[in-house]
């Protein structure tokens, strides 16, 4: 895209610096444990050791003598009104505090409110609690087995462990196409528990100011809007309605989905602010957040890929079964089960699929959350292209060439998925193109070839995956109703000045530059002249929030419409104040300029003076505008990534030796915080490729609970990333970009997983489960006697 | 029990209990909050200060541990209105997103260029494998550190 603005101005495609880093580089980011308010109390709570356990008594006498301690709150104190429950955003239940029995280990149980953060620890470490241990269950498939024992005996009617069944495509099409293949593969793929593990935990500071009977909670939510929301459809019968409640996001320290959920933390505080009127700081250990926060994925995946001879795919057939914990609090819209999973045919012309998908209860934390990715995409990534992978090594054919020739052709586009997706735009052999020739595929493979030959393993791995970000259209997309649109407020000042609002969160994306840079295009307003808030639910306008890459393709959106609107109002002040006709003006960016008469032209900053001191009579005064943009579609980032791992046959460790990532996010807005976004993104994807699993023994007790044993990679683990990109504009897009946040994470793991497999292909290994740890493969090599 | 110490050059003193931890010390008690709590077990090092030079996690360390030592916070990197080459060279290289282990890398990165003042890839990568980034995958990371050090050694600092 050519460059409309000058630096000064900082339009789309300018790497400009970023407007928070002043703040972050000084330590001067106001986080919310960073906010300490007069008078307040501080949370904390008492967890459960069982994963199972009937509640037979909760007694807080030794607590409430800690000196500091104020009160002991338990499930039967918020029984009383009716708050022990809350709805989850899939319209199950979670308990904020138990009553009866508990469902997982490190479960909410009890907390204790006290005038220090040193004393409600104290308080919480000597409330006695007695148990009754129930049976566990772990295995979603043996919580499917007839005579389980029934998770969820809060529900009266609830005979089994099953939550849902989902399936999408056609059924009878796909088995006819596997009836008619002269060659299927099949795999069963885990896709494990993980955790988003963003550097800072989750709290809140709730302030209930008796008085006003307003509510402010600081929380750390990437969606201050619906929780405002939530919270008054969820305690409005306590006298907590809407325009009470203020809800502020302040700084967030990583968000990656994690911070999209209500957790039972936020609720107490809440309600031991209502009772006590005074503010109440709730911030959760990392232990705590690794134990009981939303976890992403667990995904047991059945796949089949059909190929006709000549090596054509033909259909996939999918079977999954889902582990939700004991209730399903996942991040979804509220139409699809299993998120947008069935973006699963990827990008590849399939002319038939079907996918099922069952929901099963357990004795682990609820969740299903994204993992920095759109819904479920990850899933389906990695299961397409690790399918499409094993079927070009079964026939015997390079994987690059494999998957150009069955790539949806640019020619298709629009294009129409088997299952009903409509993918705007795309140049998937484009992006593998530049991917092989700034990597040196032929001869990363020559090479592979001679060291095979001396017993070295050596593995190249491609996945050239499609997103589909950006929700949504409101046709299909809302949460808990609520349609996923999203909002721009400008206010152009006299003196040509902005500020503008949105109702979407940045946690680290530099929202505040880049949203400024979509109006500087706009507007030719300097980037550095707008200022961009987001966060306070009682200045921005209403919006979804920030999560599965949403931001740039619908806040994004509604930025650019909003400004074109203050441009319309503009171009009617111009046409005033140089007595010309509007359809005689001639808009560049920051100025409107007579059609054969340049040099007669008013600046943008002419206009916003003139909109407050020197307007047309019969038009009303100021300049601005609001956006409230739905989509009409989602949008489809896409891109091609190459991997070179070296796998040591002595120690099983896989090691990246070379990464290349060629992403297309449509049209960039700033280049550099797009390179960021993709540094981050494949560094979480490597992370539950190669260490992250949360996993639990046969009495649910979790391993991987602290970062102890929970690996996030280091600078010395994560190699040193080469990235380019492609640029496919979004044709339904008003500055044609598509979003990137998520694409990485999205795309790299299959590359990774591949490129193991590759190198270990000639042994006979077909498949390995993420994370690909050194003892997976060490005990592979072992089978295959390549290894004592 | 009263503590002694400095702080960016302040001394400062407070009364505390014994088993406070110099992070809380640090940003409650002092109020300094660019110094942030990621994890309690040592891992993550978004806590990192430095301590008679030294980088230290200050949230396995109590406060008494530091009677009469000096110690330095992010808040200290800025002399005089200027900033300090690494605080520019994070800014100039994208060296952060969320912000939030920023300050801990800072420090790290500070006491690590006084001791190696032209580290190679590899010494930086190790130097900060201590402090644990969500969000950048360290490739702009090493860049920062790599652009004070070129300033440093140029007498940019």
């Amino acid at each position: 895209m050519a460059l409309r603005t000058s630096p000064e101005v900082g339009g789309m495609g300018h790497s400009i610096k970023r407007k928070e880093d002043p703040r972050f580089i000084r330590g001067r980011g106001t986080y919310v444990d960073d906010v300490q308010l007069p008078g307040m109390l501080y949370l904390d709570i008492v967890r459960s050791p069982h994963a199972h356990a009937k509640i037979i008594k909760i007694d807080t006498a030794k607590a409430m003598a800690v000196p500091g301690v104020l009160a002991g709150i338990t499930g039967q104190d918020l029984a009383k009104y009716n708050l022990h429950w809350m709805p989850t955003l899939m319209s199950d239940t979670q308990m904020v505090l138990p009553v009866e029995k508990v469902m997982y280990q490190a479960q909410e149980v009890a907390a204790v409110l006290a005038t220090s953060r040193y004393a409600a620890a104290d308080g919480a470490a000597v409330v006695e609690v007695e148990y009754e241990p129930l049976p566990v269950v772990v295995d979603p498939r043996k919580a499917l087995e007839p005579g389980a024992p029934v998770l969820r005996t809060d529900k009266k009617d609830k005979k089994d462990n099953h939550i849902w069944h989902w399936e999408w495509g056609d059924r009878t099409a796909t088995d006819r196409a596997f009836g008619e293949a002269a060659v299927t593969v099949k795999e069963d793929i885990y896709l494990p528990r993980i955790h988003v593990a963003s550097i800072e935990t989750c709290g809140c500071i709730a302030h209930f100011d008796k008085v006003d009977g307003r509510l402010t909670v600081w929380m750390t939510t990437q969606a201050p809007h619906a929780i405002r929301t939530v919270f008054a459809l969820v305690a409005g019968h306590v006298g907590l309605a809407e325009h009470k409640i203020r809800i502020v996001s302040p700084d967030i320290g990583g968000g990656f989905g994690g911070k999209v959920p209500v957790y039972p933390g936020y609720v107490i505080a809440v309600a031991a602010s209502v009772l006590t009127g005074k503010p109440v700081k709730w911030i959760e250990d990392r232990m705590e957040n690794l134990q009981a926060d939303s976890f992403a994925r667990d995904y047991h995946i059945s796949a089949e890929l059909a190929a006709s001879k000549d090596g054509t795919l033909t259909a996939l057939r999918i079977k999954t079964l889902a582990d939700h914990g004991y209730t399903d609090a996942a991040a979804n819209p509220s139409k699809f089960p299993a998120g947008l999973f069935h973006v699963c045919t990827g990008s590849y012309d399939l002319k038939a699929a079907h996918v099922e998908v069952d929901g099963a209860y357990t004795n682990k934390p609820p969740g299903g959350i994204a993992y920095r990715c759109s819904f479920r995409v990850t899933e389906a990534v990695h299961t397409i292209e690790r399918m499409v992978d094993l079927m070009a090594h079964q026939l015997g054919v390079d994987p690059a060439e494999f998957r150009m020739k069955n790539f949806v052709k640019p020619e298709q586009f629009p294009y129409k998925s088997a299952l009903g997706w409509e993918y705007d735009s795309g140049n998937y052999a484009g992006a593998l193109k530049k991917a092989m020739d700034t990597i040196g595929y032929a001869d990363l493979r020559r090479e592979q070839a001679e060291k095979r030959k001396r017993g070295a393993l050596m593995g190249i791995g491609i996945s050239s995956f499609t997103e589909i970000v950006g929700a949504g259209p409101s046709k299909h997309f809302d949460i808990l109703g609520i349609k996923m649109f999203d909002s721009c407020e400008i206010r152009i000042h006299p003196t040509g000045k902005a500020i503008a609002r949105f109702g979407t969160k940045s946690q680290g994306q530099g929202h505040e530059t880049t949203y400024a840079q979509i109006l500087a295009e706009e507007l030719g307003i300097p980037a550095a002249d707008i200022q961009i808030e987001e966060g306070d639910t009682d200045t921005a306008p209403y919006g979804l929030g920030t999560y599965a890459s949403r931001s740039t393709p619908v806040a994004g959106a509604a930025a650019a419409v909003a400004a074109r609107k203050v441009r319309d109002k503009a171009r009617k002040i111009a046409a005033h104040l140089l007595e010309a006709a509007e359809d005689d003006l001639v808009w560049e960016p920051g100025k409107f300029s007579v059609k054969g008469t340049p040099n007669k032209s008013k600046t943008i900053q002419d206009i916003a003076f003139a909109a407050y001191t020197n307007h047309p009579q019969g038009m009303e005064a100021g300049l601005e505008a609001v956006s409230y943009y739905d989509p009409p579609n989602l949008t489809y980032p896409f891109g091609s990534y190459i991997c070179v791992v070296d796998v040591d046959s002595g120690t099983g460790e896989a090691k990246v030796r070379r990464f290349v990532a060629i992403d297309d996010c449509g049209n960039i807005i700033n280049p550099m915080i797009v390179q960021g976004q993709v540094h981050g993104g494949l560094t979480m994807g490597l992370a539950p490729a190669l260490f992250e699993e949360i996993s639990y023994d046969e009495i649910g007790n979790i391993r991987g609970g602290s970062f102890i044993d929970y690996l996030l990679p280091t600078a010395v683990e994560t190699p040193k990333w080469e990235t380019g990109h492609t640029v496919t504009p979004s044709p339904h897009h008003p500055l044609g970009a598509k979003g990137v946040g998520e694409s990485a994470t999205v795309g790299a793991p299959a590359a990774i997983a591949n490129a193991v497999v590759d190198a270990l292909w000639h042994l006979g290994v077909r498949h390995i489960d993420i994370p690909i740890t050194p003892a997976k493969v060490w005990k592979l090599l072992r089978e295959k006697g390549v290894t004592e | 029990m009263l503590v002694k110490l400095s702080i960016n050059g302040e001394k400062h003193e407070a009364d505390v209990e014994p088993r406070l931890l110099l992070v809380h010390m640090i940003r409650e008690v002092l109020r300094l909050t660019g110094t942030h709590i990621g994890c309690d077990t040592t891992h993550c090092g978004a806590c990192t200060i430095l301590m008679d030079g030294r980088p230290v996690k200050s949230c396995t360390m109590f406060a008494v541990q530091a009677q009469g030592k000096q110690l330095m916070t992010v808040e200290g990197l800025e002399q005089g209105g200027k900033l300090h080459p690494l605080q520019e060279g994070f800014m100039a290289e994208h060296g952060l997103q969320c912000g939030y282990c920023t300050p801990g890398m800072l420090m790290t990165s500070y006491a690590f260029l006084k001791k190696h003042p032209s580290p190679t890839e590899d010494d930086i990568r190790w130097a900060i494998s201590g402090n644990l980034c969500r969000c950048t995958g360290y490739v702009n990371i090493v860049k920062s550190v790599q652009y004070a050090a070129a300033k440093i050694s140029q007498g940019g600092s």
